[in-house]
């Protein structure tokens, strides 16, 4: 017989993985690209999340553990379905045309950015970078979030994929300059220069 | 590697450095070529700002 006492951890506990489900799902989503896949993954984490039930200080912790088993899940549904992780034609779009002169030199000059602390500590700029980073095209979009989300290296990232280091290389190459471009129209041009914001010191 | 890249060349080594270290000589071409312009430096800091973004980014997903 179950203690009232544990039940209503238990119950807690179902509660707050509730609660928690839209954002691993949201993570999910951006790795996997599918729906039907990033639904399997996030049950299997929540099944092992209730399987290996701990006691945490507070939401935040539990979905640390969460986020962390997630990956792991990730991992497998990538290696499971890679097979079908294939390019479209959007991904194969080259943006350096339309960014240099045919001579190798910049068309427009990039603009500057400002101090970087300025825009990372700002949670509407980790938003916009979500949105841009959703915006990718399918297959760039895995392999972005495999490097800078999973944390993979180049290796890792060929092998679970069978695809070759410079094929790789392509795809994080536009991807990154499709990100630029992203922030450029929807934060850093959206808005005055930092400069002048700054006022009142000078 | 050339010497002298120009500035896409630069813009594509830059990257490339996000993915895996860059040769000695490929580092040199870079930055010879980043004394003498005006925009790749700056393209290089928004890579640089770029890399740092996912890095919070990432931070923010698992709190």
């Amino acid at each position: 017989m179950t203690e009232p006492a544990t039940r209503a951890k238990q119950q807690e506990m179902a509660q707050q993985l509730e609660k928690l489900r839209p954002q691993l799902l949201k993570y999910a989503t951006l790795q996997l690209r599918n729906a039907a896949w990033a639904e399997d993954a996030v049950s299997e984490t929540l099944l092992a999340a209730l399987e290996r039930p701990q006691s945490f200080a507070g939401q935040s912790q539990l979905k640390t553990w969460l986020i962390g088993i997630l990956k792991h899940k990730l991992v497998d549904q990538i290696r499971r379905n890679s097979k079908e992780m294939s390019s479209t034609a959007e991904d194969g779009q080259e943006l350096d045309d339309e960014l240099f002169h045919p001579d190798g030199h910049w068309r427009e000059t990039p603009q500057d950015w400002g101090d970087p602390e300025h825009c990372l500590r700002k949670l509407d700029f980790m938003r916009v970078l979500e949105a841009c980073v959703e915006h990718l095209p399918g297959q760039q979009g895995r392999l972005f979030m495999m490097r800078e989300w999973l944390e993979l290296d180049s290796e890792e990232i060929c092998k679970a994929l069978d695809i070759s280091a410079t094929n790789l290389w392509v795809m994080l190459h536009r991807a990154r300059l499709r990100l630029r471009e992203c922030l450029q129209l929807n934060w850093f041009g959206a808005r005055p220069p930092q400069t002048k914001e700054r006022g009142g010191a000078l | 590697m050339k010497l002298r890249p120009n500035c896409r060349e630069v813009t594509e080594l830059v990257l490339l450095g996000e993915e895996r270290p860059l040769s000695l000589g490929e580092r040199l071409a870079v930055r010879m070529h980043l004394l003498i312009c005006k925009a790749c430096p700056r393209f290089l800091k928004q890579v640089q700002l770029m890399r740092k973004a996912s890095e919070r980014w990432r931070h923010y997903s698992e709190e």
